[in-house]
């Protein structure tokens, strides 16, 4: 980044101090993902019968749930498999996406009219349904859930990358790269790409917080993650038999751990394009 | 006239052109129980225990036997007639099934759809007539908030606050409790068969049924909605056949609907559009939660009991609603838009 970057960044960040503090939430949360086994108080799958279904309180946070374990710790162990599910979702997703679209908007011809259809039947689906057959298909394991997610999101890279390679492949500094001798790989990897990564990391800040609530959802339908593994999704599927006798706080705190993820990802995704991409304001 | 032949065939071409999307959707769920665990001869047979014969005469029933470029063609073949196999769950006709659950399916996120476009136009036009003020700024939050909610916790919370705190809201289990005479089924749709049938308190016991689900969907879509209503009105109120509508001394509301919203309703029902698809998909986890007997958790039980059969039909059937709803935005843009389909 240069200064001149920099500048800007901190212009934006006076003008819109909400980006910053979804930086800062976002920040605590990849802190939380990474640290969150040493830091609770008990441990997330400890069961304490006697203590069951406790409303909250200054020894339990959150409250404890059917089995008596601490609602709080599990929520913030939990912060672990839930970023970790969602960030390698999206990863995949990125990189096959950036790749295959920046290729097929660069070649144009067969490869990218094969590309478009199958983009096209993916798109034919509503998208969480499409992930809850493939976790069936494939098997009701976490790394499908993973999978499964990655490619739905797939179709959304694919044409940004495509389109946006696409508008440059004939401009001059793409026609004078060839002319030095660079070979089309070389010139989609190392000038193309770069060029569009920065609106494409702006897409995938706004996607993770989507990513998110899709792997939760997955889980709380019952599939991926088993109990009693700590996780959002399934926590909230568990308290969600004891919603209608009022114990409302084994949906609640989970539901606001998903909540707040999502937020900062998307209000920092929002203060990224502000920053990159001055023109897509809204 | 012209125009709405113009909208005709703008929408048999864009059908024709959503024809190979369809197919490659057969292709895929055909492909999906080909790699789906397990062999589903086994499934299909008499139970665990079976024996080897009879696995092998299901086998050549169900043609599994075959080479698989042929399967695929008894696959369509079986599709066209509208055979998606058997489920093993209810021991019918997987065909049958749906069809008996998918009107709950379709009134529950069509009442969502409703309630969302009801709430969401007046609040966006709302925030985009006085930009920057306290209307603009709660919409705002109340979209940046409503996205990240997911609809299984907001769904809980609901039942929590009006079943559990309030006791307004019945049992949230099904579309009407068990004691219930239901009406003739015309249509499916509860709230019309009740309204034909003229029995007002089963109208309204379906209808206090409904509420909870169909807000809880629609919380979730109201944001980009609401959000897409607000910047293109801004766009559009800013316009010059604005300015001269409000020069020459036209009524408020008339430059606000017939002008400005009329012009700016177009981004809304594409939206719309992307928005049935969420809903569909969203559908799974809400009537998983309020225990709604559609097809979605139909296929969602089927799921998890590993049959797989009312799975597939399950995907190939929202698959389709989904291509028929592009084509009914598709038409729905002709009429509100007539340049569109003269061009």
């Amino acid at each position: 980044m240069s200064s001149a970057t920099l500048q800007h960044a901190a212009f934006i960040l006076r003008g819109n101090p909400i980006t910053g503090i979804a930086a800062i939430g976002a920040s605590l949360l990849i802190f939380v993902g990474i640290f969150g086994p040493w830091i609770v108080p008990y441990d997330p799958i400890a069961s304490n019968v006697q203590n069951a279904l406790m409303p909250p309180s200054a020894a339990h946070w959150a409250g404890t749930d059917q089995l008596g374990r601490d609602v709080f710790s599990r929520i913030i162990v939990a912060a672990q498999l839930d970023l970790a599910i969602a960030v390698s979702a999206v990863g995949i997703s990125f990189a096959l996406g950036a790749v295959i679209g920046a290729l097929c908007g660069y070649s144009g011809g067969k490869l990218d009219r094969a590309v478009g259809r199958f983009v096209d039947v993916l798109m034919a689906f509503p998208l969480f349904v499409l992930a809850m057959a493939m976790v069936a298909a494939l098997g009701n394991r976490v790394e499908n859930i993973v999978i499964a997610t990655a490619i739905i999101n797939l179709p959304f890279y694919i044409r940004f990358a495509r389109a946006e390679v696409n508008v440059r492949r004939n401009l001059g500094w793409v026609e004078a790269a060839r002319a030095c001798g660079d070979s089309h790989v070389s010139v989609v990897l190392r000038f193309l790409l770069p060029n569009v990564l920065p609106a494409m990391v702006v897409q995938m800040s706004l996607n993770l917080g989507w990513a998110i609530i899709n792997a939760a959802g997955l889980s709380f339908i019952g599939l991926g993650v088993k109990p009693p593994t700590p996780e959002w999704g399934i926590m909230v599927a568990e308290g969600a038999r004891f919603i209608s006798t009022g114990k409302w706080w084994l949906v609640a705190f989970p539901g606001l751990a998903l909540m707040l993820a999502v937020l900062c990802f998307n209000l920092l995704g929002d203060g990224l394009r502000d920053i990159l991409d001055p023109r897509q304001r809204t | 006239m012209t125009t709405l032949g113009a909208t005709a065939i703008r929408a048999a071409r864009r059908f024709a052109s959503s024809l190979p999307a369809l197919f490659g959707v057969l292709i895929f769920t055909f492909l999906l129980m080909r790699v789906l665990p397990g062999d589903p001869a086994v499934f299909f047979a008499s139970g665990p225990n079976s024996g080897k014969e009879e696995i092998e005469t299901i086998r050549k029933q169900m043609g599994l036997d075959k080479p698989v470029p042929q399967q695929l063609f008894l696959y369509l073949y079986d599709v066209g007639r509208g055979n998606l196999g058997r489920s093993l769950m209810t021991g019918q006709n997987v065909t049958k099934d749906l069809r008996e659950r998918l009107p709950a399916s379709l009134e529950l996120t069509f009442s969502a759809l409703l309630i969302a476009l009801v709430l969401a136009i007046p609040l966006g036009v709302l925030a985009a007539l006085k930009p920057g003020s306290l209307v603009d700024h709660g919409v705002r939050l109340f979209c940046a908030l409503g996205v990240c909610v997911p609809t299984f916790v907001s769904g809980l919370l609901l039942i929590y606050i009006f079943y559990y705190l309030f006791g307004v809201s019945p049992d949230p289990t099904g579309r009407v409790d068990i004691f219930t005479t239901l009406p003739p089924a015309h249509t499916g749709f509860l709230l019309i068969d009740f309204a034909l049938a003229g029995d007002f308190d089963g109208w309204w016991a379906a209808f206090k049924q409904l509420i909870l689900p169909a807000c809880t969907m629609a919380l979730f879509v109201i944001a980009p909605l609401a959000r897409i209503t607000r910047a293109s009105m801004l766009a559009s109120l800013g316009s010059d056949f604005v300015r001269t509508a409000r020069s020459v001394g036209l009524s408020w509301w008339r430059i606000i609907v017939t002008y400005a919203l009329r012009n700016a309703i177009l981004p809304v029902i594409t939206i719309a559009g992307i928005v049935f698809s969420t809903m569909l998909g969203a559908n799974v986890l809400v009537e998983k939660v309020f225990s709604w007997p559609g097809v979605a958790s139909y296929a969602l039980d089927a799921l998890l009991s590993s049959d797989y059969a009312p799975v597939q039909g399950f995907v190939l059937l929202m698959a389709s609603v989904f291509v028929i709803v592009n084509l009914v935005v598709d038409v729905l843009y002709g009429i509100a838009d007539p340049r569109i389909s003269i061009g």
